[in-house]
């Protein structure tokens, strides 16, 4: 049930841990390096941006060795498909892996996903051959549309990017489970190591969060959380749960009572 | 002549590679990418694709992101 029996496959790769951690907003290049290591993570994702051309200030990759890692670069600040396509090629170019978090933002404030947009570069890109993985609103119509065009797993959002309200509906996420046959990771909206058991214990096949763990008071012991979170949630959906009932069930026998 | 890079206009020496830019800059080849003109060039084809005026360039590479 665990262990090697419960490996999560994305695009013909293998992972052991089912919590994906962005890198994103921490205080420091050590502290991601750290909290990622706790976390457990395997699959970690990255922004594409320019290169800072005054070569005195480090990067990201100093400080982790890309060979222990999944890199997935993201798509992150896109607004139409056309930059989101444009991003993914130039990341594809600089980490040489076809995976890409392929993500098309409908606007500022809210971050949701323009899904218009993340369909139509979703197809341009597995035609290309990327292993695409998108970030979309927690709607199966669209994610059937998503697993259709070939896309290596869908991941639904909870709540909005970086807002840790948890998983603000949990039926949509359950039909999602029950109606794609690829992956589907909660993406965005985790704030706490509940909110992360809570979408495993829903059958998600794993959680990708960035601000729970930077943003947290102690990014490092919240990265040590979630990596726990996720494996309670993962057994406890395993297990299967006892029904839920109105009233009491005593736990201790009515046989040889005495009183 | 005058290219853009990362957005920003600088003077060049005429005939300068982008594999020559990027030792200029200071740039290692791994985990870049390269961009002239919106089209990606293979880094294979970094010594031999030589700049020209008015080239706009984007030199890419990873950073924190969710």
């Amino acid at each position: 049930m665990t262990g090697n029996s419960d490996k999560l496959i994305i695009g013909g790769r293998e992972f052991s841990s089912r919590l994906m951690v962005g890198t994103g907003k921490y205080a420091s290049f050590e502290q991601t390096a750290r909290a990622l290591e706790i976390s457990g993570a395997e699959i970690i994702t990255v922004a594409v941006r320019r290169v800072n051309l005054d070569r005195s200030k480090e990067s990201l990759l100093d400080y982790i060795d890309p060979k222990k890692y999944t890199l997935l670069p993201n798509t992150a600040g896109c607004y139409t498909a056309e930059d989101a396509i444009r991003t993914c090629r130039l990341a594809r170019e600089a980490g040489m892996s076809d995976f890409v978090k392929l993500e098309v933002l409908g606007d500022e404030k809210t971050l949701f996903p323009d899904n218009e947009e993340l369909l139509k570069a979703a197809k341009v890109l597995v035609a290309e051959g990327f292993t695409v993985l998108p970030y979309c609103s927690d709607d199966v119509i669209l994610c059937k549309k998503l697993e259709d065009i070939g896309c290596a797993a869908v991941m639904p959002l909870g709540a909005p990017i970086g807002s840790g309200l948890g998983i603000r509906n949990p039926y949509n996420i359950k039909i999602i489970l029950e109606n794609v046959k690829v992956p589907v990771i909660v993406d965005a909206g985790v704030g706490s190591a509940s909110d992360a058991a809570i979408a495993m214990e829903l059958g998600c096949d794993g959680v990708l969060m960035n601000t729970a763990i930077a943003g947290a008071q102690d990014p490092i012991a919240m990265a040590e959380a979630m990596k726990l979170a996720v494996i309670a949630g993962r057994l406890s959906y395993k297990a299967g749960r006892i029904p839920r009932k109105l009233y009491a069930n005593a736990s201790s026998p009515l046989d040889g009572l005495f009183l | 002549m005058q290219i853009v890079l990362n957005g920003e206009k600088t003077e060049q020496k005429d005939g300068l590679s982008i594999a020559g830019l990027l030792t200029q800059l200071g740039i290692g080849l791994e985990r870049v990418a390269v961009e002239v003109n919106l089209d990606i060039v293979p880094k294979a084809s970094y010594d031999t694709h030589l700049l020209s005026d008015g080239d706009r360039i984007e030199i890419v590479h990873f950073v924190g992101g969710g």
